[in-house]
């Protein structure tokens, strides 16, 4: 399997082996980023929007763990015999571990609820832990996260028009980035995982992920582009098509060494803790890093093949590789 | 191939050993002063307690300034230092809300001292003492007590000293920390209270007549050096008062009482008027003179420091804030030490699949990527356990999250650079120069994508409200670490191994095997050249002056140097590669 990999590799480098994501079938990629793009933005519409976290719609929360019995109707009690009409959503949400949502609580009534599931579930009030949001404390969170996902861009944009000296790649970087975005969003929507402060901030992680796989595949286009307007090897989108070929095996193994470590976070953190900042944060990045590695090769990098290569420089040196091949196989 | 006498790479690594002794030097300094230790301090997620998130309420809701949330810490500070509650932290967030983390559960008590807002007025002084309790054997016998002849005429008649009064005088302790309650005296009748000692005298007990004038009649409050008769700006620092219309005429009123008993006596207690914040003293002067414009000032004693405390504190009383409990967290330490548990499990897991990965990717150079985890861990681990002990930094469930993420995006930064080696390699290069050739390229690739990590955890910190805070440092404490030890230990390290045989022969396991990775070397023997365009491409020489302009064009000036450095570096190498190259190809035949 790693010769196979070392192989695979040294194809890819030399371009004896080479997938098309540059060429033709730009426009195949780039119609099924539109489709899942319009269709991610359609979901929430017809949905009705996302599976919002109680941060977002206030409330007390409390969380019993080790459990013998995990039967939601304890809760349930536990909950009326305070404030009765309150309707308690009660989860198993892991092995052990039940979650206990009501609307908003005194102080007194969270106490007494506190200790009236621990006796109900039969367990100590250690084992209890309770917490509470207030009504506006999600707009403060989306409001914040709206803040920084722009002020991220803007940062991004600059970043990256200095570094690579042409807003162009900006462009298309940011293009992968923002349907990365969209379309992680358009999971969410679809399989109604819970959005959460946790799951916001790992959004915003993605962001980042997804512009950092940019950069390096860009970068490999830069170095095989350098010389372009004197060679007539190939053509600028098949330097570019090139330079993602031979950068496959390392967008493979980023995405690998990236995901591992979340993919055991969201084992974990889904499996054992049950639902909680682990699993919000490694849900988002799991969704996004796959995603994101996908459009760097698949979106990014066309996108800026297809921007340059109708530079008027660009199309004439695409003549002369024509040219050149034409005469090449005439005289054989 | 020549060996060179002095190792390129031996000296860095000795830095990166001088940096990390330097770190767990400071760190055992900390330790052995008693105020470090070896462990990263924890965040009440993994520890267990109680955190609240609180907005605070200006009355009349306008915006809150970021002077007045200053203010709102340290009155909630002291408010919990003062309900007895050891180890509170009290930080502002995102420059508008207030993070109270409490060990435990607090009582309802505590909550409701959080939650309430300031108060502040003006009491004249009717009786002023020494902070002690006075001894049970030497208190006033009942027939001496202090009985009222009449209803008091004003506030500073004795006659509010009624003998319940005077008895809770003499049993009130203002020598050690002062007690703090929540229930806020009643304006009309006199308080008995303490002021806290401090650099300019020690403590002092009162007892105090009604509320004449009220916090909220006080416009503004600035501090300043005093002035002198002829205008000349003197050493004494002074606080000066703003009155509103209706703050001014009763305070004229009071001061107008005051002088008169400070124009008989001038050591008359009844002299002084206390402001009173949450029912404690903060400041007593002397009513020098009547005030009749409203702008009274304080002088005697003061510090800068202490100018402004209290003058910040006038103006906090101006605009008094409560606060709304915006979410709140309870956690027991069980549940804590489970959460930490189960992060470090996560991590755990995630670093070994990490290290399986790259071993099977990378064979023996896998362990180059494993080494430098390791570095890039101690490095972390000794900058959080540092953090804790100079910043108060804590360690929560999203910070170890953060860090678990972090082994990716660490462990790519060597993928980058591994993959440029064998991409030289495949060029045909010997070993040590594709080693120096991919490092020049990596180099830039893993700066680049670094400050993109950078700037998303730095915009993240900034933003991210609540807990999730703690993610984005160490996902931006960890980017610094990766970028530090790719270049202080990986590449330094890689030098040194491209020289041993193992690595330098291409052995089949050491993960840089030429020949697995199809390596073209530029001689192939029997007078067969490789396509001369084929050897160009990839190269960063350019082939013509054209090319070299228009690349030049492109590359900042620092890049324009190192590829002149690189262009003289890989002249000088040439030779060498070519004798290897032919070597090989002798073994081969």
């Amino acid at each position: 399997m790693s010769t196979f990999f070392a192989r695979f590799g040294n194809e890819l480098y030399t371009g004896k082996r080479s997938y098309d994501f540059v060429g033709p079938h730009k426009r195949l990629w780039f119609a099924i980023a539109g489709a899942l793009v319009l269709v991610s933005i359609l979901i929430p519409v017809f949905t009705g929007g996302f599976n919002l976290g109680i941060e977002f719609r206030g409330g007390s929360e409390f969380r019993v763990s080790q459990v013998p019995d995990t039967d939601p109707g304890l809760g349930e009690q536990a909950v009326d015999a305070v404030a009765p009409g309150n309707a308690p959503r009660v989860a198993n949400i892991a092995p052990g571990t039940m979650r206990i949502q009501t609307d908003q609580l005194t102080d007194d009534e969270t106490l007494e609820v506190k200790a009236n599931l621990a006796t109900s579930y039969g367990v100590g009030e250690e084992n209890v832990t309770s917490s509470f949001v207030g009504p506006t404390w999600g707009a403060d969170v989306t409001q914040q996260a709206m803040i920084g996902f722009v002020v991220f861009v803007l940062l991004a944009a600059v970043l990256m028009a200095l570094y690579f000296r042409t807003w162009k790649m900006s462009l298309s970087a940011l293009t992968g980035m923002f349907v990365t975005m969209v379309i992680t969003g358009g999971v969410y929507a679809a399989s109604g995982f819970e959005v959460t402060p946790s799951a916001i901030i790992g959004f915003l992680t993605i962001l980042s992920y997804s512009l950092y796989d940019t950069v390096v595949v860009f970068d490999k286009i830069r170095e095989n582009t350098a010389d372009i307007s004197t060679s007539t090897r190939r053509t600028y989108a098949e330097e570019v098509n090139l330079a993602v070929n031979q950068t496959l095996v390392r967008s493979i193994n980023t995405m690998m060494v990236a995901v591992l470590p979340v993919a055991a976070i969201l084992f974990i953190g889904a499996g054992l803790l049950g639902a909680g900042t682990l699993r919000d944060l490694s849900l988002a990045l799991f969704v996004g890093i796959l995603i994101g590695t996908a459009a760097t090769i698949f979106i990014a990098a066309p996108m800026y093949a297809w921007l340059r290569e109708r530079e008027p420089e660009l199309v004439k040196q695409a003549e002369r590789v024509r040219s050149r091949r034409t005469t090449a196989a005439a005289s054989v | 191939m020549a060996r060179s006498r002095t190792r390129p790479g031996l000296k860095t690594l000795l830095w990166l050993g001088v940096i990390l002794i330097a770190l767990t030097g400071v760190l055992a300094g900390g330790n052995l002063a008693g105020q470090a230790s070896w462990a990263p301090k924890l965040a009440l997620d993994l520890e267990g307690g109680t955190q609240m998130i609180l907005a605070p309420k200006v009355s009349g809701g306008s915006q809150i300034s970021q002077e007045q949330l200053d203010q709102a810490v340290e009155i909630i500070r002291q408010r919990v230092d003062g309900s007895g509650v050891a180890e509170a932290e009290i930080s502002t967030q995102s420059g508008r809300n207030v993070v109270v983390s409490l060990p435990g559960t607090p009582s309802a008590e505590t909550r409701q001292l959080i939650q309430a807002s300031a108060d502040m007025n003006f009491r004249p002084v009717l009786v002023a003492g020494n902070p002690g309790a006075v001894p049970e054997d030497q208190r006033a016998p009942e027939e001496q007590l202090p009985q009222p002849t009449a209803a008091p005429a004003d506030a500073s008649d004795q006659n509010w000293i009624t003998a319940e009064v005077y008895r809770q005088f003499e049993a009130l302790d203002c020598s050690g920390a002062l007690p703090e309650t929540t229930q806020r005296s009643d304006p009309a009748k006199p308080l008995v209270t303490c002021e806290a000692g401090s650099d300019i005298g020690g403590p002092i007990k009162y007892i105090l007549g009604p509320v004449e004038v009220v916090g909220t009649d006080i416009a503004g409050s600035t501090f300043q050096l005093q002035q002198g008769r002829q205008g000349a700006v003197t050493n004494e620092w002074a606080v000066n008062i703003q009155f509103n219309d209706a703050g001014t005429e009763k305070f004229k009123a009071v001061t107008q009482r005051l002088n008169g008993f400070y124009v008989a006596d001038p050591n008359d207690v009844r002299a002084q008027f206390a402001i009173v914040l949450d029912d404690k003293v903060i400041s007593a002067p002397r009513s020098l003179a009547v005030i009749t414009d409203g702008r009274p000032q304080i002088t005697g004693s003061f510090t800068e420091a202490t100018a402004k405390t209290l003058s910040d504190q006038l103006r906090y009383g101006a605009l008094p804030i409560s606060f709304d409990i915006q979410s709140e967290e309870q956690i027991s330490a069980t549940l804590g030490g489970e959460q930490l548990r189960m992060g470090l499990l996560a991590g755990g897991i995630g670093l070994l699949l990490v290290i399986v990965y790259s071993l099977f990717q990378y064979r023996a150079l896998g362990f180059v990527t494993i080494a430098s985890l390791v570095v890039a861990g101690a490095l972390t681990y000794l900058a959080i356990a540092i953090l804790g002990w100079t910043e108060n930094y804590r360690l929560s469930l999203a910070g170890v999250a953060g860090l678990i993420v972090a082994i990716g995006q660490t462990a790519d930064s060597f993928i980058v650079y591994f993959e440029r080696i064998r991409d030289e390699l495949r060029e045909g290069r010997g070993l040590v120069s594709a080693v120096e050739n991919g490092w020049k390229r990596a180099k830039r690739t893993v700066l680049a994508s670094k400050a993109v990590n950078l700037l998303a955890a730095v915009v993240l910190y900034f933003v991210a409200v609540g807990n999730v805070r703690g993610f984005a440092f160490t996902l931006g404490l960890t980017a610094i670490a990766d970028l530090m030890v790719v270049f202080i230990f990986t590449h330094p390290t890689l030098q040194l191994l491209a020289r041993t045989r193992f690595f330098g022969e291409g052995h089949r396991f050491s993960g840089l095997d030429p020949e697995r990775l199809g390596a073209v070397p530029l001689y192939r023997g029997a007078g067969r050249l490789r396509d001369a365009s084929e050897a160009a491409k990839g190269t960063l020489k350019p082939k013509n002056a054209a090319a070299a302009r228009e690349a030049g064009r492109r590359m900042t000036i620092a890049e324009r140097r190192a590829a002149e450095a690189q262009r003289q570096s890989e002249m000088s190498s040439a030779s060498g590669r070519g004798g290897r190259t032919s070597e090989r190809n002798e073994e081969q035949n």
